[in-house]
């Protein structure tokens, strides 16, 4: 067995400080027969903003429930801070600040008498700091003017930064926000991508998951990326970047007779698009290359590797487009 | 994002470790969370409107005080003696309630107790707060019996209320013929209520139950007082007496029993028995199915 398994209390808690996160052949059939989440092994390091990428219906939620311990896994295991769940969710969850498929509020409570009530619910949270604790969430967030309004008439922008000032009544651990910027305005993305930074710099290991493959470039460290339930890969970001090769790009005005050198020259995939001309980088020296494009007299303008994209990362793994739902 | 700035100390020294006031928080939370609801106070205000409309209706069909004969049988025989002593709007106010109104306030807000949660999603951030399956379930639970408490005493304080304004108060006579006085009137009649109220124990943990089936609050009350309906009809077919005994509603009426003296306490003790039962059947049943619940909503 290897170290997570371990069951004295030290190593359990070394293993809660490298990853966050583990899950190991963790495997959710609906009771309708639908597979969601087929093997998952998922590791997150402590302090990342990790990037949970996969377009919608690739089991994204689903992992996230039974990781919060809403639903029992088919099969497999999880650990959240060393911990196994959904049996630790008594210990763990209290560190763990959670944003799961949108916000739920009571409309007929005020947004602060949602907050108290959501505090009252765990245990751990002292009663006698509870509204001081409360009036530091709403602040956080920006919603202290608008605390006393009843929460049926927030905007969804406002729900949403109610749901993640609910996920920061306490100091937290880790946080785990379900495609948190989903349905807002432009600005209000910003807002909450701005606030995810923020939390991250004060240490806590933040486990976004998203949709949105820009998101998960701008704001994280690491990423997993899923499709139909499985995990395609996972990594930092750098790395899944740099794992898919940059494209070559040659910018001509002789841009057929470029292309009829670059194929000579083993160039795959060679793509011509007004005086670019991209394909993919071969083996040999790119050096080479350039000098049969000048032998051959082709006047280039621009040679080099384009870096790629998580996007292009995404499409080299799959062999498919984002876009495409599982 | 460095490890050595991901290991803040004081959080991960504390492992949850529950401090005592904690339930009573959730608990307190969850009675202000029920109560501050307009539905609750629609509920509240549709029994307390059962006694109002009684009372008056028993004024102006005597008029000026000339007692009434006849009237039914049971628990509404107190309806002849209220223009001669208010109090008996209590025991007939309760009589006229508790098979119908009072239960089906009780299965709206049993019903919809989790399945309201699941319904609305917030459920699922109660659970990871985290409140905990069984810690929240005793709470709805218990805020439900608070329910059924609040509710009898409301019918029997707006009947009192009532009484005292539209009829004499004074000495009365039990069912048995005996004269008590008022004050032990009163504390018969309270002690009424807390029975009354207690019997709607077992409708309670039927509704909890049905609550944990379904994610919609809605289908959860419909069921629950759909039951509710159904067992009144049961217990009324005659062919039916072998399982009569065994329905929540069987010995709802023998509360009447402790108007008499001395007081007849067997169908009184049934009763409670029989809620007791459908608390420890139900209750288990509730407690099984929502711990192993998937929460999918
Ligand atoms: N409660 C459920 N019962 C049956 N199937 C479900 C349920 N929830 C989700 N699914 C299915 O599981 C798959 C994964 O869903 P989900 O985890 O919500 O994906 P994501 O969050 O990535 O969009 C989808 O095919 C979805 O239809
Ligand atoms: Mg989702």
């Amino acid at each position: 067995m290897d170290e997570v398994s371990a069951t004295q209390p030290e190593r359990a808690a070394r293993g809660a400080e490298d990853c966050v996160i583990h899950t190991r052949a963790l495997t959710k059939r609906y009771r309708g027969g639908q597979l969601a989440v087929d093997g998952l092994d998922l590791t997150v390091p402590a302090g990342s903003v990790f990037g949970f990428l996969g377009p919608n219906g690739s089991g994204k939620t689903t992992t996230i429930r039974m990781l919060m311990g809403l639903i029992e896994p088919t099969s497999g295991t999880a650990r959240v801070l060393g911990h196994p769940m959904p049996r630790s969710s008594r210990a763990v969850l209290p560190h763990v600040g959670a944003l799961i498929e949108g916000p739920a509020l009571y409309g007929f409570l005020t947004g602060r008498d949602n907050l108290l009530r959501y505090d009252a619910a765990d245990p751990t949270a002292d009663p006698r700091t509870r509204g001081a604790r409360v009036a530091a969430a709403l602040d956080r967030v920006g919603l202290t003017a608008a605390a006393g309004k009843k929460a049926r008439a927030y905007s969804l922008g406002m729900k949403q930064r109610l749901g993640l000032a609910a996920a920061l009544l306490q100091p937290r651990r880790l946080l785990v926000l379900d495609e948190p910027t989903n349905g807002l305005d432009p600005q209000g993305m910003r807002e909450i991508r701005s606030l995810v930074r923020e939390l991250a710099s004060d240490g806590t290991t933040v486990f976004l998951s998203s949709h949105l493959l820009d998101e998960i470039e701008q704001v994280c460290t690491h990423a997993a990326v899923m499709a139909r339930g499985r995990l395609v890969t996972q990594g930092s970001v750098a790395e899944l970047a740099a794992g898919a090769r940059g494209r070559l790009v040659v910018t001509t005005p002789d841009a057929a007779e470029a292309a009829r050198v670059l194929k000579e020259q083993a160039v795959a995939d060679v793509v011509v698009t007004d005086d670019r001309v991209t394909g993919e980088p071969p083996e040999r020296d790119l050096a080479e290359v350039n000098a049969a494009l000048v032998r051959a007299g082709v006047r280039v303008r621009g040679f080099g590797v384009e870096r790629a994209s998580l996007e292009d990362a995404f499409v080299a793994l799959t062999g498919e487009g984002f876009d495409v739902a599982g | 994002m460095s490890r050595a700035e991901a290991a803040p100390g004081p959080a991960r020294v504390a492992a949850g470790s529950p401090k005592p006031l904690w339930t009573l928080g959730l608990l307190r939370g969850e009675l202000v969370t029920t109560f501050r609801r307009w539905r609750t106070l629609a509920l509240l205000g549709v029994l307390a409107a059962v006694p109002v409309l009684v009372g008056v209706a028993v004024r102006i069909e005597t008029g000026d005080g000339s007692s009434s004969a006849g009237g039914g049988g049971g628990g509404p025989a107190f309806i002849t003696q209220i223009t001669n002593n208010g109090l008996f709007l209590v025991f007939t106010a309760l009589a006229a309630t508790l098979p119908f109104f009072l239960p089906m306030a009780v299965g709206v807000v049993a019903g919809d107790a989790i399945a309201g949660e699941a319904n609305a999603g917030t459920l699922r951030y109660l659970l990871v707060a985290p409140a905990g399956r069984t810690r929240l379930l005793l709470t709805k639970y218990a805020t439900t019996m608070a329910f059924c408490l609040v509710a009898t005493l409301v019918v029997a304080v707006f009947a009192l209320a009532v009484g005292a304004l539209l009829f004499p108060l004074g000495d009365l006579t039990t069912i048995s013929g005996t004269r008590i006085s008022f004050a032990e009137g009163l504390g018969r009649a309270l002690l009424i209520a807390l029975v009354v109220a207690a019997s709607l124990i077992g409708l309670a943990a039927l509704g909890l139950f049905v609550s944990t089936l379904t994610n919609s609050g809605i289908a959860a009350m419909a069921t629950t007082v759909g039951l509710l309906i159904t067992v009144q009809i049961l217990d009324q077919i005659p062919q039916l007496h072998a399982i009569q005994p065994y329905l929540f509603s069987h010995y709802w009426m023998s509360f009447a029993d402790l108007m008499r003296e001395p007081v007849y306490w067997d169908d009184l003790v049934r009763n409670l028995e029989l809620q007791t039962l459908y608390a420890a059947v139900f209750g288990s049943a509730a407690w099984a199915r929502f711990t192993a619940k998937d929460i999918t909503a």
